[in-house]
């Protein structure tokens, strides 16, 4: 029943159609860079997901999507390490297999789902979205997923669901990262319901068409294109339903340089961060003007009107 | 001896401007090669100014004193990396964007922290050399005590760059205090060892 209550994008919605016609081109590219890391043996543990079912691209025909090792060997992934590098070197500790993920606060049906049966009844659909990091720099990532929203509708959130809260596993002995410290773990981000529930928060579990490295996040991740990366939690054990808004994690730790919304904005600049422009990698120049919610405004805009983001960044 | 010693260690420590120029024609420096260059940089200026401050002390507690001819060099080197990590910013970061380089270096911290650190190196490396030392006389060692602020300053931020300020710039923080608070100990201990100028005796 939920498969067809599940909002769908059209993909003309998002990306013009000549791009969108492209897609084949884009996909044959695509897979032509997985298969070589694969026969690298960058990719060994991953395995297909065969049943994808749309390719949506929301970015413009001259962005080139990131290739597969520059987006599995770059990575902000404290638990194992605070090096770019590091998460790639020890993700493969962490065991993903099996996985259960707790749905639960305020909410009708909470429950514990192994990670197949709680993907199981959606359709796989592939999604290229800019990715821009609080740190100035920004790829171009297909990722493979379902909507956040098709999940959260399984566990029928209550009235006094307003916020989404999500957090990551906690496995110090599979975690080197843990044990220097750094933030107050275990890592938690959270969303407003409606951004939760709307139709590009999208819950991935793959990239490239295979299911998702560690270090990117295995075995189910956060992707929410129109935010600073952080916001989208890596390895989700619990989704909670709250009726406030929910400390994350790098607020927590320094609420001057972070807020709760986070929102791609290069009008906001607290006091770490100069947000203006980004680098687009591999490139060496950070040339490229940051676009207002990472050039999705047209689609989530209309959350936000009101609201002044300078105050509520 | 030092004829051999001291050109090997002038290349030795291009080593690392070489691994970067290397890695930038071969792609070896990762998918943020900007940042690869921007971090290596200023590691090595970090690591240069550690160096030379080191250059003092190890003089004075092992009495090797032929280590205070290369003091010059790593000091240099300091600021060779430095003004690399610098241009990296300027060309890397802003492109020549100068109006918004004057508007970033205030307002950011750690960025005014590593500017600051930057700028006090110029007179120091501009009057290292043998005519300026002469010229200077005794204020030459005044002047280049600004050293020790620079080093403090980059320290500085090192620990405000980072986003968690945990490992590495904890770590240049120690050594740093470490060799300054070598040369206050130091200090201390020859004004109390210099007669006629005892701190007074308590009763005895």
């Amino acid at each position: 029943m939920l498969i067809k209550n599940a909002p769908e994008i059209r993909a003309s919605e998002i990306t013009d159609e000549s791009h969108y016609l492209r897609r084949r081109e884009f996909i044959r590219l695509a897979t032509g860079v997985a298969f070589g890391a694969l026969a690298a043996g960058k990719a060994e543990a991953q395995t297909p997901l065969p049943n994808i079912t749309k390719h949506i691209v929301t970015t413009a025909a001259d962005e080139k999507v990131n290739s597969f090792q520059d987006i599995t060997s770059y990575n902000n992934y404290y638990e194992f390490g605070m090096g770019k590098n590091d998460p790639q070197r020890y993700a493969g500790r962490l065991k993903i297999s099996p996985w259960t993920v707790k749905i639960d606060g305020a909410c009708a049906k909470p429950a514990d789902y192994h990670i197949e049966d709680l993907i199981k009844p959606f359709e796989l659909e592939e999604r290229v979205y800019r990715h821009r990091c609080v740190e100035a720099w920004s790829m171009v990532i297909p990722w493979v997923g379902i909507p956040l929203a098709s999940v959260l509708k399984l566990a029928e959130p209550t009235s006094k669901a307003t916020f989404v809260e999500f957090t990551t596993v906690l496995r110090p002995t599979e975690m080197p990262g843990l044990s220097s410290g750094g933030l107050n773990w275990p890592y938690t981000e959270g969303l407003r319901l409606d951004e939760a529930m709307h139709p590009l928060t999208l819950l991935a579990v793959g990239l490239y068409g295979k299911t998702l490295m560690n270090q990117n996040g295995a075995p189910i991740r956060l992707v929410v294109p129109w935010k600073y990366g952080f916001k989208g939690a890596k390895s989700i054990v619990r989704i909670r339903f709250v009726s406030k808004m929910p400390v994350t994690s790098w607020v927590e730790e320094n609420p001057d340089w972070y807020g709760f919304y986070s929102n791609v904005n290069p009008n906001v600049n607290p006091v770490r961060w100069d947000q203006s422009r980004e680098r687009r990698l591999p490139g060496f120049f950070a040339t490229r003007k940051t676009e207002l919610f990472n050039g999705y405004g047209e689609q989530v805009g209309s959350m936000y009107s009101g609201m002044d983001l300078k105050k509520f960044y | 001896m030092r004829r051999i010693i001291k050109p090997l260690a002038f290349l030795a420590a291009l080593l690392p401007v070489a691994w970067l120029v290397w890695g930038i024609f071969q792609g070896t420096l990762g998918a943020n090669p900007a940042e690869t260059i921007q971090l290596q940089t200023g590691r090595w200026a970090l690591k240069f100014l550690v160096l030379t401050l080191a250059v003092t002390p190890v003089r004075r507690l092992t009495g090797w004193n032929t280590v205070i001819q290369y003091r010059r060099m790593l000091g240099l080197f300091a600021f060779f990396y430095a003004s690399l990590h610098f241009t990296s910013y300027i060309v890397l970061d802003q492109f020549f964007d100068w109006g918004a380089i004057v508007r970033d270096v205030p307002k950011r911290p750690f960025i005014l922290m590593g500017f600051t650190a930057f700028v006090l190196l110029i007179p120091l490396a501009v009057t290292s050399t043998k005519g300026w030392i002469r010229r200077l006389g005794r204020r030459w060692q005044a002047l280049h005590r600004l050293i020790y602020v620079s080093a403090i300053c980059a320290t500085i931020h090192f620990i405000w760059k980072v986003k968690v300020a945990t490992g590495d710039p904890t770590v240049y923080a120690t050594i740093v205090a470490a060799l300054l608070g070598f040369r206050v100990a130091w200090s201390v201990r020859k004004r109390i060892q210099r007669p006629g100028r005892t701190v007074p005796q308590s009763a005895a």
